[in-house]
């Protein structure tokens, strides 16, 4: 079949069948929800689907959801991330194991409805686990495999996982589905392990934490986060048994082995950076490409590894920290203990096509080869 | 085999569908395939572009088409624009939506009356054409690798009924009546 990135994610939330789906509209994200509301209206699934009138109360209605033990389920995008933000920090500070897709899009002013990753990167600090997708496939994939880390009983935090505006969202790929029996076996019924709210035991929840107890709070949220990479790394690889394709887990290597220049790259213009590394390869410049599929918990040493010996490391950003500079470049510095070449590209939706990725590759390696040190470019900015 | 294929038309011509159901019958063929539709907000009436890839191999990259083999145009006036030939390298097929053929150099021409099949078929909403199935004939009739059952078994999959028949008796006047290129 043939399918957008947003409509696979629906597939993939009904496969993993969501209990509570909470949301808010908002362009690139609608269809996601709209599909979802669909499959709820034929009866194809069965779940509450909770219209808000905000996504700060989407994110409420999930983390009430979820307290009560059901299995939660929000998309969203830009703004309305922002608009969420609060509640996403309590999600996550909470330990609610909720799912949420984050279609990336920039952020206001000017107004713009087109692909960059600021938007999801703003929350990479409230215990969320960060996934960014690939593929249209993968936004599939990745939205079973979710809720299994989420709700995994060494984690039990939530999961938000990012598709890139329209060049994954609007995006028709071909798409193979699992059966229900498998994604069944893959993700059993939610056995509410992390149910709070009891009407029959009543307890208070959110109560306050002086401070002889909130740093042991965050220490605990703090190792079940970094621990998570191994429950990551296990679900793609029982994933990939059951689907029969391959799953990417914390970092994907492409032609590193023996790679003088490597790009890191996050999301849907991986792909392309590939299809340029490919290019490279044959002009006889050894390029391979390091994606970061997943952001949180950062995988400083399966990135370290992966750039290992290489001449020129070359980290492409489409997002930005004022006053201080790429963010994955500035979490790749730190992994790697030195800054890398970081470009700043494809701001705001501008296109990045595989002759760019190309020519970052070769300036990166003119730059190592003039002894430059690593520092931030902006990569096709108009004079 | 790796080919690309831009659309241009007009916000509510059906381009979107178009590209998405040459994408879908390219899978059928067992190739790859994507569709891309214009990044950004669709308006009626509004100048708008989608692509499709087809390929042997997975198709990786998500940027936008650059350098289109067929260049589809659904509203002739758009021929004097600049960007509908954008990257069209010489020789591209200009499959265009026209009585008669028009002055273009450099390109090869191949004509489609897709209005007059639209509105023959009944294929008309608020007052617009849909020309999304012609097209969607036309092109595929044009790639040389999508058969005609291919491209209605595609359009029983999406229409049921007499809907059904009339997008089917479209595609197929779409791919039968394309001429010369």
């Amino acid at each position: 079949m043939i399918a957008t990135g947003n409509h696979a994610v629906a597939y993939g939330v009904k496969a993993a069948r969501a209990e509570v789906i909470a949301a808010y509209p908002i362009t690139p994200q609608t269809q996601i929800i709209e599909k979802l509301s669909e499959f709820i209206e034929k009866g194809e699934m069965r779940a509450k689907f909770l219209r808000v009138e905000s996504e700060h109360s989407a994110m409420a209605a999930c983390i009430g959801a979820s307290a009560c033990g059901a299995r939660a389920f929000t998309a969203t995008s830009s703004q309305g991330l922002l608009y969420m933000s609060e509640m996403v920090f309590w999600a996550g500070l909470g330990s609610f194991p909720v799912v949420m897709a984050v279609v990336t899009r920039a952020l206001a002013p000017p107004w713009s409805i087109w692909n960059e990753h600021t938007d999801m990167l703003t929350q990479r600090d409230a215990g969320w686990i960060a996934i960014m997708c690939e593929s249209v496939q993968e936004a599939y994939d990745s939205s079973i495999q979710a809720f299994r880390i989420a709700e995994d009983r060494m984690v039990r935090q939530p999961v938000m996982f990012g598709l890139d505006a329209f060049s994954l969202s609007h995006t028709s790929e071909r798409l193979e589905l699992i059966g229900q029996e498998e994604a069944e076996a893959f993700l059993p019924a939610p056995e509410g392990g992390w149910k709070v709210i009891d009407f029959q035991d009543p307890t208070t929840y959110g109560n306050m934490a002086g401070p002889e107890r909130m740093m042991e709070i965050r220490h605990s949220i703090m190792e079940r986060v970094k621990d998570s990479a191994r429950v990551i790394e296990e679900a793609a690889s029982e994933f990939s048994r059951i689907s029969g394709r391959g799953q990417a887990g914390l970092v994907e290597e492409y032609r590193t082995s023996g790679a003088e220049v490597i790009l890191v790259v996050v999301g849907a213009s991986s792909g392309d950076a590939k299809d340029a590394a490919d290019a490279l390869r044959d002009e006889g410049i050894r390029a391979g490409v390091a994606r970061l599929r997943v952001l949180r918990p950062f995988p400083a040493e399966k990135i370290r590894a992966a750039v290992q010996g290489c001449r020129a490391v070359a980290v492409v950003d489409r997002d930005y920290s004022l006053g201080s500079g790429g963010i994955i470049g500035q979490e790749v510095a730190s992994a790697i203990g030195a800054k890398p070449f970081n470009y700043i590209a494809g701001i705001g939706g501008r296109d990045l096509s595989v002759a760019d990725f190309s020519g970052i590759a070769k300036d990166a390696i003119s730059r190592a080869e003039a002894g430059e040190e690593g520092r931030e470019i902006w990569w096709g900015i108009k004079g | 085999m790796f080919l690309e294929i831009r659309f241009h038309g007009r916000g509510g011509q059906g381009i979107v569908t178009a590209a998405e159901m040459i994408a879908e019958a390219a899978i059928v063929e067992g190739f790859y395939a994507q569709s891309i539709p214009l990044f950004g907000a669709e308006r009626r009436g509004a100048p708008v572009s989608a692509s499709t890839r087809i390929s042997e191999s997975p198709i990786r990259r998500h940027s936008q088409v650059r350098r289109p083999q067929i260049v589809a145009v659904c509203d002739p006036l758009l021929l004097y624009m600049k960007d509908v030939f954008d990257g069209a390298p010489e020789g591209a097929i200009l499959v265009v939506n026209h009585k008669q053929e028009p002055q273009l150099e450099g390109f090869r021409v191949a004509l489609i009356d897709a209005t007059g099949i639209a509105v023959g078929n009944g294929l008309v909403s608020a007052g617009w054409a849909i020309l999304s199935t012609v097209i969607f004939g036309a092109v595929s009739k044009v790639t040389g690798v999508i058969s005609k059952e291919t491209v209605l078994k595609v359009i029983n999959s999406r229409w049921k009924g007499e809907v059904a028949d009339r997008n089917r008796r479209a595609a197929a006047s779409g791919y039968e009546g394309v001429k010369a290129w």
